[in-house]
């Protein structure tokens, strides 16, 4: 493993392992040359949706001005691999900014950092300042004439607006809401309604490297079809939890035990969350062995995400574990399209209630009756029934349930309460009833007049 | 004429001068009004609409999307507590009790006195540190309940002006997400994160 200087994150330091050298030498190349290189480096965006960045560059529309936005509003559950880029690394990025900026003809980019990173955002902000005063960004990089001025902007505390249409409302002064694409593409009518990149702050700071190293040498760092190196964010039950950097194609068995050092006290593993909250769940007995690649996840029916990987041991009650991450979801939907407002709400209020002893028999099909209405069919990518795709990855947890843990949910209902009873407490509960509905709420049999009644599932 | 002191205003200027429309000034001028007032007043926010040019619907309408822009009055130190899936599975729940617990204030609420906030938060990018805390936004990694309830001890004992994330987490973290590298001496001042682009807040730059 390589040592992090504990100066890493200023300019003196980065310049001195050749940090901005590629910067430079982008001025001198042309739009089409650095998007061929991006290309065939075969990066892939580290935001979640995996979408190759040379393709994006290459669909900017030629109107003008255009803008570059950084997505540095890392809020998936269980993902942290942005915070130390951001802290540790900024000058990276910046550089990466640069190479983007100069490819995409922008003179003016935006780096958008979550609310709660504040002391991210102060060393993000130190590093801007220090490459202002180098000549770096400002009016006339590097000795030439070209014009980059990069803002950094703090959101709200809204995990939607990590959403690129989403952040770019965000950005333009209004509520965090996605827009409708199309015909909202931000390629074509982004930031201003401009042509606007938005890209990951790993994918960005990827670019140097790929610049450094040359697309052939970066595409060759593994065998398979995923290029280059990612980030993951182990979290959990695991010995080692971190952020680790690592060629595509480890198995999932060897991050876990090997990178990750296990299971602590020598537990059993029973699922985990192989790509961030949005993700369908793996299962040891399935998926142990796949290797880590976009395919192969896939294949699987699940996907890589934003590289978060939530372990969970033998112990946990893969009840309240849905209802964490669906509970999250429910706070964090922009409210705009019915089946995510109103769906997310009911599947945590119904999770709520089975863990709390009052679940009923036919609580599983009416949980994934619920999903169903959110994500047709419950496949994998999910198919749309909303603007993003918020509401319809909020189902993960409930194909979890549905597939490998009926019993656990049957045996909620049978018992009258979790049967994991360290992870359950009373108090926490009671205190989330602050703003959430009371337990009455929760029974689709109530009078409840807004009309957000779950149908009926015939026993 | 303006509610805000001449320095409050530079700030702003400075603030809409990195924008390329004024409006999207709005999300750092909100944060701009907190820091005048502790929290977002319906003052503060018209102030913001009359810099931003639009109206104060259109400024309410933005600051009620956002968590972070507190409309009701806030203590001095926000105790945000991670209760989402990672922090969960590691004692997240506990952690909030214990903070709700010793300081008397259940989540949501502030205390009579003003000095405390309490909340659980959805995940704050500190999964490798599980459970964490933040003091107006800044972050305790690896808190335990017994440390949680020191915590909340020293804050009212303490009342430190400046909230400091390594004095924080030497006094009552434990791992970290990763290696934090070097320290830094700023911090926050109120309920609000201690940002605002265009120069750093607080004393430190990189030593």
């Amino acid at each position: 493993m390589v040592d992090h200087p504990s100066d890493s994150h200023t300019i003196a330091r980065y310049e001195s392992t050749g940090g901005y050298t590629q910067g430079k030498r982008a001025l001198g190349l042309t739009r089409d040359e650095l998007i061929e290189e991006i290309k065939m480096s075969g990066l892939l965006g580290r935001g979640g949706a995996a979408f190759p960045a040379g393709l994006k560059w290459s669909l900017l529309a030629p109107a003008r001005p255009s803008y570059l936005v950084v997505n540095a509003d890392e809020s998936e559950p269980g993902t942290f691999k942005d915070r130390q880029l951001l802290e540790r690394d900024p000058h990276q990025m910046i550089e990466g900014i640069i190479i983007t900026s100069i490819a995409n003809e922008v003179h003016h980019a935006f780096v958008y950092i979550r609310g709660e990173y504040s002391k991210p955002a102060r060393r993000v902000q130190a590093a801007v300042d220090e490459a202002y005063a180098k000549g770096y960004l400002g009016k006339g990089i590097f000795g030439s004439d070209y014009v980059l001025e990069v803002t950094v902007h703090l959101g709200g505390g809204a995990y939607i607006c990590g959403e690129e249409t989403a952040m770019i409302n965000s950005l333009e002064g209004k509520r965090g809401e996605p827009r409708l694409k199309p015909p909202y593409f931000p390629a074509a009518k982004g930031l201003y309604m401009m042509p606007t990149i938005v890209s990951n702050v790993e994918t960005v700071s990827n670019l140097p490297h790929i610049l450094a190293m040359g697309a052939g040498e970066f595409s060759g760092l593994t065998g398979n079809a995923d290029t280059g190196t990612f980030m993951t964010s182990l979290s959990g039950h695991v010995n080692r939890p971190g952020n680790y950097e690592l060629a595509h194609g480890i198995t999932w068995r060897e991050l876990i035990y090997d990178v990750g050092g296990g299971i602590p006290d020598g537990k059993g593993l029973k699922a985990w969350i192989p790509g961030g909250a949005s993700a369908p769940w793996f299962v040891p007995e399935e998926h142990l062995d796949l290797e880590i690649t976009k395919d192969a996840t896939a294949a699987a029916g699940s996907m890589l995400g934003s590289g978060a990987v939530i372990v969970m041991d033998e112990d946990t009650c893969m009840v309240k574990a849905a209802e964490r991450v669906i509970r999250f979801f429910a706070h964090e939907s922009c409210g705009q399209c019915t089946p995510c407002r109103e769906g997310t709400t009911w599947l945590e209020m119904i999770l709520r209630r089975i863990e709390e002893g009052q679940g009923r028999a036919v609580d599983l099909d009416l949980l994934v009756d619920v999903s169903d209405g959110i994500s047709i069919g419950l496949v994998w990518p999910p198919k749309m029934t909303t603007i993003c795709p918020l509401g319809p990855s909020a189902v993960s947890p409930i194909i979890a349930l549905r597939d490998y843990f009926r019993d656990e949910v049957d045996s909620h209902v049978s018992n009258g309460g979790c049967p994991y009873k360290t992870q359950t407490r009373e108090t926490s509960e009671k205190t989330s009833e602050v703003d959430r509905p009371s337990d009455k709420d929760l029974m689709p049999s109530s009078e409840r007049g807004s009309g957000g009644r779950p149908p009926e599932v015939a026993e | 004429m303006s509610r805000w002191s001449e320095g409050t205003q530079e700030r702003a200027r400075q603030i809409i001068a990195r924008y390329p429309e004024k409006r999207s000034a709005v999300m750092p001028l909100l944060y701009l009004a907190m820091s005048e007032e502790g929290y977002l007043t319906g003052d503060g926010m018209e102030e913001v609409g009359r810099w931003c040019e639009i109206t104060p619907a259109q400024v309410l309408s933005v600051a009620s999307f956002y968590t972070m822009y507190k409309r009701e009055r806030t203590g001095q130190y926000l105790v945000s507590c991670c209760t989402s899936i990672t922090c969960m599975l590691l004692g997240g729940d506990d952690v909030l009790h214990a903070v709700e617990d010793e300081s008397g204030v259940p989540h949501g609420e502030t205390d009579d006195d003003g000095l405390l906030s309490v909340e659980h938060v959805e995940c704050i990018g500190a999964c490798g540190g599980a459970p964490a805390v933040q003091i107006n936004y800044e972050l305790i990694e690896g808190v335990s309940p017994e440390k949680a309830r020191q915590l909340v001890r020293w804050l009212k004992k303490a009342r430190p002006d400046v909230v400091n994330s390594d004095e924080m987490q030497a006094l009552f973290g434990g791992r970290t997400s990763f290696d934090w590298g070097i320290s830094e001496k700023s911090g926050a001042i109120g309920p609000y994160p201690a940002f605002q682009p265009l120069g750093t807040v607080g004393s430190e730059a990189a030593d």
